[in-house]
């Protein structure tokens, strides 16, 4: 009887850790494919039948992504765009923030529902004016056009997130302040944001974030490789030796991985906040 | 006597500081419009003022550098649009692949919740590990796919038929159209599947754990507990994430971009508006097509804004 049930528990287990293991894998085979594909000769790479494991492995696709001056300045453009994005939407989110989670005021809730509605603003709505404004003011095919357009995804976001944190700040602080005589502004710089860091931390990185993977806006305003981004550089991936295969998908890999690096890095060490940041933006009730 | 000056003196000390507080208020309303105004200014400027002329030139002919003069057409580009059967074939991709995507993605994010929900070892670098899909770019999920997928190359028929002998050829599941709607799914669910679990998993850690333990006593099995209390109480997590990710899922353009470029007979609506603004330089056209698309979103924002309580939150 007791040997029943304790076996059945041991199934239990292990059914569980089978199932546990197949979303592992799940979750990491094609990054896995993606490794073994950047580190294969190009002859081992397409041959068949397809080696699970690269029988001589080399590090040339990398070399060879890393001394092609285009890829290596699209990362340094992206990193231009996201880091320039995060930094104006944090500072200019902040103020509105901290008005709508500080203050009450008239016109508080329409302003909210805006900014709810913005996090949702499909960016294709608006391509076509856009490419038309950013062709006007002579921004077409550079980083400013990126810059000044990411806004649209990265600024309501930022407000969203950042108002929950500061709502969630004890209202004696700020009281405590403005007895000693301190201005709004004054209690904002002094007291309130640096208790937000953490916040501003998360919604810094998920607007980051954002920036470094957008697409839709780099394929539509950048037309030549000096002002590719690393997700156009990846799409429209052009090595100067192609080795006489079709496409250089050994290179490609490489080339991914080494994009998802900083982001896996970046995920591993904030995953809470970024997780808390997430459902404070989607799940807020 | 004095007990009434106090009262007076009372009295006045509360009136002043009403007053005061009267004061404070339209202070504070002043310096938080205030503080708005930055953002305020660029919402307006790079999405107001667009989608406004947006919907100015879908009513005219624009295109973008042409000689011509742009002229006002009325409902030209509309009348067209309602008879655009690229434009009809756009959407029914586009929905066919919401359906796809957003029933796995809920019934294998609910899977995999539920599954990292209870306690084991590494559940930590479990949760870590799933936001990674969600963080890479979608031209990087798409890109490792496409190479999976590959018609000699590729894992897929690797695996399938050389090795298993599930398939009796190699099969090019991009290029196939019996296929490739189906592969293009795999792709943003593998993406996205994580990210639905971890939302459904905040959801789950709400629910207190005395009400599985009061089920257990009064002799309730794990599928009742799933039915009776899990689901109902995971209901608003669940409603959430579905709208959240219909929005998505209908606005798609990277994944398809990048698989299929824009081919006809699997562009999605994005990417035939992307295609006429960009490539034919069509932005009067184009436009009328973002619209039609920003109404259809606009439809599912509404109920999604309505459905969250913004007010007291």
């Amino acid at each position: 009887m007791e040997g029943a049930r304790s076996s059945r528990r041991l199934l239990g287990r292990v059914a569980f850790y089978l199932l546990l293991g197949l979303i592992m894998i799940y979750l990491i085979f094609p990054f896995y494919w993606a490794f073994r594909s950047s580190i294969t000769p190009d002859n081992d790479l397409f041959t068949t039948p397809v080696q699970y494991f690269p029988e001589s492995p080399t590090l040339d696709n990398y070399k060879q992504v890393l001394q092609d001056g285009q890829f290596t300045r699209a990362l340094l453009n992206s990193a231009i765009v996201a880091t320039s994005v995060t930094v104006l939407s944090l500072a200019i989110g902040a103020f509105a923030s901290y008005a709508l989670g500080r203050f009450k005021f008239a016109g508080r809730t329409p302003v909210l529902y805006i900014v709810l509605s913005m996090t949702m603003f499909p960016q294709i709505a608006i391509l076509g004016s856009l490419y038309k404004m950013v062709n006007r003011l002579g921004l077409y095919n550079s980083l400013w056009a990126l810059i000044l357009t990411y806004l649209i995804f990265t600024l309501p976001f930022t407000v969203w997130v950042l108002t929950s944190f500061f709502q969630q700040m004890p209202r004696e602080l700020e009281e405590a302040a403005y007895v000693d005589g301190a201005t709004p502004f004054q209690t904002f710089y002094r007291v309130l944001l640096p208790l937000t860091a953490p916040g501003l931390v998360t919604t810094g990185l998920l607007a980051f974030i954002s920036a470094w993977n957008e697409f839709l806006y780099a394929l539509s305003f950048t037309q030549t490789p000096n002002n590719f981004t690393v997700t156009l550089a990846i799409f429209r991936f052009e090595p100067s030796t192609t080795g006489g295969f079709e496409i250089a998908w050994g290179r490609i890999m490489a080339a991914t991985i080494i994009i998802t690096i900083p982001l896996v890095v970046l995920t591993l060490i904030f995953q809470r906040r970024i997780i808390a940041g997430l459902t404070a933006g989607a799940v807020k009730g | 006597m004095s007990q009434s000056t106090v009262d007076t003196g009372d009295l006045v000390e509360a009136t002043a500081g009403r007053r005061r507080r009267g004061a404070l208020s339209s202070e504070q309303t002043k310096t938080a419009w205030l503080l708005l105004i930055p953002t305020l200014a660029v919402v307006a400027f790079v999405a107001f003022i667009p989608l406004i002329q947006t919907v100015y030139l879908s009513f005219t002919n624009d295109r973008l550098a042409s000689a011509r003069p742009t002229e006002w057409i009325g409902l030209e580009n509309y009348r067209f649009l309602l008879k655009d059967t690229v434009f009809r074939d756009s959407i029914v991709t586009t929905v066919k692949f919401a359906a796809i995507t957003l029933t796995a993605e809920l019934i294998l994010g609910l899977l995999i919740a539920l599954v990292v929900n209870s306690s084991f070892k590494g559940r930590g670098f479990t949760r870590a590990a799933m936001l990674i899909p969600w963080a890479i770019p979608t031209v990087v999920s798409a890109r490792m796919w496409a190479w999976m997928y590959n018609d000699i190359y590729g894992v897929f028929n690797d695996l399938l038929n050389t090795r298993l002998g599930l398939i009796d050829r190699n099969i090019a599941w991009v290029a196939e159209p019996r296929y490739s709607l189906w592969a293009i799914s795999a792709v943003d669910i593998w993406k996205t599947t994580p990210f639905v679990a971890l939302l459904l998993l905040a959801g789950l850690q709400v629910i207190p754990s005395d009400v599985y333990e009061a089920a257990t006593v009064d002799g309730a099995n794990r599928f009742q507990q799933f039915y009776r209390i899990t689901l109902p109480l995971l209901r608003p997590a669940i409603l959430v994430t579905l709208i959240f990710r219909t929005l998505d899922a209908l606005r798609v353009f990277d994944v398809f971009y990048v698989m299929f470029g824009a081919r006809r007979d699997t562009q999605t609506m994005a990417v035939y508006a992307q295609n006429n603004i960009v490539a034919f330089s069509d932005t009067g056209y184009g436009s009328a097509i973002s619209v039609a698309i920003f109404l259809i979103i606009g439809i599912f924002v509404i109920a999604y804004v309505t459905t969250l309580k913004v007010e007291g939150s």
